[in-house]
């Protein structure tokens, strides 16, 4: 493993992943003929074991052929559905965007696909920060020429890394921070809007009072873009907030600490102001091993209540994926027998994503272009793939590897 | 078992009274409990057994321990692998959901040899599997099992490859296949080992039979893509007198991954929902296929694939996983995945809120604090520990939440710092009145200086960090 660190060409997953996993969908198609040749290939002869029959004393009578049982994909009927939100929007809307996206409108569970598949897939939306930020090793040997100029840094997100969407982070403006003024950040917003023609996610600093007032200029410049707003809480200005995005058209993102009724509460809240197809929920990302499983079971829980009746919480389901690097294991340099972190890191948020894909989340925002690649193809594989025939795994047992 | 036609309650339909209703009724006290109704809501939370109560045991109340064992049982049936001292068990699960109980019995993972392997590295991933193990929030996570796979066909290479690694460990042990003869040569020499027999398929289903009946062990049933076979072959096996059996729809890598997750999904419903008792057995996934796509890849991306499949099945109920690297970055995810998955959902991942005397600290150490949420505690607790920092560590109560979604979600705030230092009489503990905060918790640290009267200062943003912070801003700060 010593050597390998060194290795910076194997310790780019994205370059590797990239080069050998191109998606090739002319495979998937069902091929009879071979599927035939394999039942008949793995034919294996019944007379081996006449010995072994006395050892089984046995009062019933055993089948001698296969008993053919039905199986009916058991299927639920939901009352509920998961409200549709638009985020972007083209020349014609108003807007422009490319084109816009539609998340949304599920009628079943995640990927319960033998009842009804999703009608949008999932979508991806990369992170961008407007200022230089400490960034783990394995993310920054990826953006490391960019770090200092989000429009860059945008370009290279979609050009490169295939983002559906990103997430600018105007991070700047904390307080804290640089203390960026609405109006600078403002700007840095229309020079990524003209760089970039994917929708585009607006995240805040955190702090509650100048968010607000950083929304109301950025959603200004950008009237008509259909922007999310990256976002809202329950120690905000609601009504201000809703404002904003009624008058100038944007969505917003209702974000709450892993808690169902708080999420309701926030909801409720909003809809005085808002139609509900311009709320996306957040309901908190915790890492693997940092509590995932409360984020799972409690995204899982209000997909559940959605799709049951609940009207509060049928609403796309976002998830800040990112913080799957909050986790120490994703990267900090462990013993060797951990393997590099270059590894760990990425696999850390795709496991990440892939466990909060399975609850239900319908826009991801993440970090590694390995685990965003991932991710893009499995939901791909997931939301156009065709049946495939098991011929290649017919056999693993006696695989060589 | 098959047709019995009786429709499964989901476990939280369950009430005790239903239960107690057909307890002895005595309140004799012999299970341990105070009545027969305080045992039934036991009962129906899964803390006790039904064995528990003597008094169901005697024989004229045999056909009300059946009663309630079929009212208790899990939908998935728990199998047993492996001897007696050593054996594991999977499935056993009562619900689809964990959030609707818990799931039981972790995801056992098995690693892989194949008959043609060099010994040395047989016997280096006997030990590898053997002593992996991470720990994390108290518990030590272990792999579980050794998987023996057939490559040759030659029923005295397995049989020795079996006995090579049945001489080496303890672990549970999964024989793989498709040739019963092959798989009947190497089940000899582990005759009471109970391995789980890997696989019966739609063509070897009756030599496979013959052998789980005559050596008693479980036996896998392979049918890839294929749930309606399966159910057959479930259905023909325990009409054989099969008991103990283990799905497997086939792992499906790549594109497969859609008609994989679908399989998974639609069996592990139809049982927990639907009640269908075919398709009530644990499942294995093998994550190893992953290997068989694009030989010519570097290993690295096969072990990717393997990786993340592998945490598709964690979350998307398989019991059993067999992998076959065994190379840390490809582990660690999954372990703590499963640990994650399979912890109690009913009760939060916390620790007791309060103050934590590290070392033996005196009234110029310094004063810290994390929240209560278990993994913050013990990872922060145990950097220190390890540093042989003298210390106070008060443990805020954030309702069970790490350090950053507490901020951002207002469940950790200055006012509970605050109140945790008057609470714990920090000021007659110490002389100074500094509390180092939580590198994630600086967005708080005027608010803490506001409402405790304490300086603060910022701590690392990673507890690993905080010996080498305290080293040049303590003795500073002194
Ligand atoms: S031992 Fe059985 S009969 Fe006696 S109190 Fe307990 S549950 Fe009731």
């Amino acid at each position: 493993m010593a050597e390998k660190e060194n290795n910076e060409e194997l310790l780019n997953l994205f370059n590797l992943l990239t080069r050998f996993q191109e998606i090739e969908l002319e495979d998937v198609e069902m091929e009879i003929g071979d599927f035939e040749l394999w039942l008949q290939s793995r034919s294996v002869a019944h007379t081996a074991l006449s010995k072994t029959v006395r050892a089984t004393p046995s009062l019933r009578r055993k089948p001698t052929n296969i008993l053919q049982a039905d199986f009916m994909p058991p299927v639920e009927q939901y009352p509920g559905k998961v409200v549709e939100v638009t985020l972007g929007a083209t020349k014609g809307e108003g807007g422009t965007r490319g084109k816009s996206i539609t998340i949304g409108g599920e009628e079943a569970p995640a990927f319960y696909l033998f009842e009804t598949p999703p009608p949008h897939p999932p979508v991806i939306s990369l992170d961008v920060f407007d200022t230089k930020i400490p960034l783990a090793k394995p993310v920054k040997m990826h953006f490391a020429d960019v770090m200092e100029d989000p429009v860059a840094w945008a370009k290279l997100a979609v050009d490169k890394y295939g983002a559906d969407m990103i997430t600018l982070h105007l991070i700047s403006i904390d307080p804290l921070v640089k203390d960026t003024s609405p109006t600078e950040a403002a700007k840095t917003v229309e020079n990524v809007l003209q760089a970039i023609d994917v929708p585009i996610v607006i995240g805040g600093c955190g702090d509650p009072k100048k968010d607000l007032e950083v929304f109301e200029k950025v959603a200004e410049v950008g009237a008509g873009e259909r922007f999310l707003l990256s976002s809202v809480t329950q120690d905000m200005d609601l009504e201000r907030a809703c404002a904003v995005a009624k008058k100038y058209g944007h969505a917003v993102l209702s974000f709450t600490p892993m808690d169902l009724n708080q999420a309701r509460q926030l909801n409720r809240q909003l809809y005085d102001f808002l139609p509900k197809t311009q709320i996306i929920m957040d309901t908190t990302t915790a890492a693997l091993g940092y509590g995932l499983d409360y984020a799972f079971t409690i995204m899982e829980r209000a997909r559940l209540a959605a799709l049951m009746g609940d009207p509060e919480l049928q609403h796309p389901m976002s998830s800040g994926t990112t913080n799957a690097w909050a986790a120490r294991e994703a990267w900090k340099k462990m013993d060797p027998e951990w393997g590099p972190r270059e590894f760990r890191g990425p696999i850390w948020e795709t496991v990440t994503a892939l466990t909060l894909l399975l609850a239900g989340v319908d826009l991801f925002m993440m970090m590694h272009p390995a685990a965003v690649k991932t991710l893009k193809d499995t939901i791909q594989r997931l939301t156009v793939g065709q049946p495939v025939s098991p011929k290649n795994i017919a056999d693993w047992v006696a695989a060589k590897i | 078992m098959v047709g019995t036609g009786a429709k499964k309650t989901n476990i939280r339909e369950i009430s005790p009274i239903d239960v107690y209703m057909l307890l002895p009724k005595t309140n004799c006290k012999e299970c341990g409990e105070e009545n027969c109704m305080a045992f039934a809501t036991k009962l129906v939370n899964r803390e006790l057994r039904l064995q528990s109560c003597p008094p169901l045991l005697k024989k004229e109340n045999k056909k009300v321990y059946g009663q309630l064992w079929e009212m208790l049982k899990p939908p998935i049936k728990e199998v047993t692998i492996g001897a007696k001292d050593h054996s594991i068990k999977v499935g056993g699960k009562y619900v689809l959901y964990r959030h609707e109980f818990a799931y039981t019995n972790p995801t056992a993972i098995a690693i892989d040899v194949t008959d043609e392997m060099p010994e040395e590295e047989v016997l280096a991933r006997i030990k590898r599997t053997e002593q992996f193990s991470y720990e994390y929030i108290g518990m030590t996570l272990k792999l579980n099992m050794i998987a023996i796979r057939s490559t040759s066909g030659d029923p005295y290479k397995f049989k020795s490859a079996v006995k090579k690694v049945a001489e080496h460990t303890r672990l549970p042990l999964i024989l793989c296949s498709f040739d019963s003869k092959v798989l009947e040569a190497g089940l000899m020499v582990v005759q009471n080992a109970k391995p789980l027999i890997y696989a019966a398929t739609k063509e070897n289903w009756k030599d496979m039979a013959e052998l789980a009946l005559m050596y008693q062990c479980p036996l896998a049933v392979f049918a890839p893509n294929d749930v309606k076979l399966l159910r057959s072959l479930s259905k023909t096996l325990t009409e054989y007198g099969v008991n103990d059996l283990v799905l497997d729809p086939g792992t499906l890598p790549g594109e497969g991954i859609r008609d994989m997750i679908n399989n998974f999904t639609m069996i592990r419903r139809a049982a927990t929902k639907k009640g269908d008792e075919l398709l009530g057995f644990p499942l294995i996934g093998t994550p190893v296929t992953a290997w068989l796509e694009n030989a010519e890849a570097p290993k690295e991306v096969a072990e990717w694939n393997e990786a993340y499949l592998a945490a598709i099945l964690i979350d998307r109920y398989a019991d059993i996983l067999i992998l076959h690297s065994t190379e840390g970055w490809v582990l660690l995810p999954n372990v703590v995945l499963r640990q994650n998955i399979y912890t109690d959902p009913r009760k939060p991942v916390a620790v007791e809120p309060g103050l934590r005397i590290l070392g033996t600290p005196n009234e110029k150490s310094p004063v810290m604090f994390t929240t209560n949420f278990a993994l913050t505690y013990y990872t922060v607790a145990s950097d220190i520990e390890s540093a042989g920092v003298d210390s106070y560590l008060l443990v805020v109560d954030s309702e069970g939440i790490a350090v950053d979604c507490a901020v951002a979600g207002r469940k950790l705030t200055a006012d509970k710092v605050a109140e945790a230092i008057r609470d714990d009489k920090m000021e007659e503990k110490v002389k100074h009145r500094k509390l180092i905060i939580p590198g994630k918790a600086a967005r708080l640290s005027g608010e803490i200086e506001e409402a405790s009267g304490w300086n603060v200062m910022v701590g690392p943003r990673d507890s690993s960090d905080i010996p080498k912070y305290l080293k040049e801003k303590w003795s500073q700060a002194d």
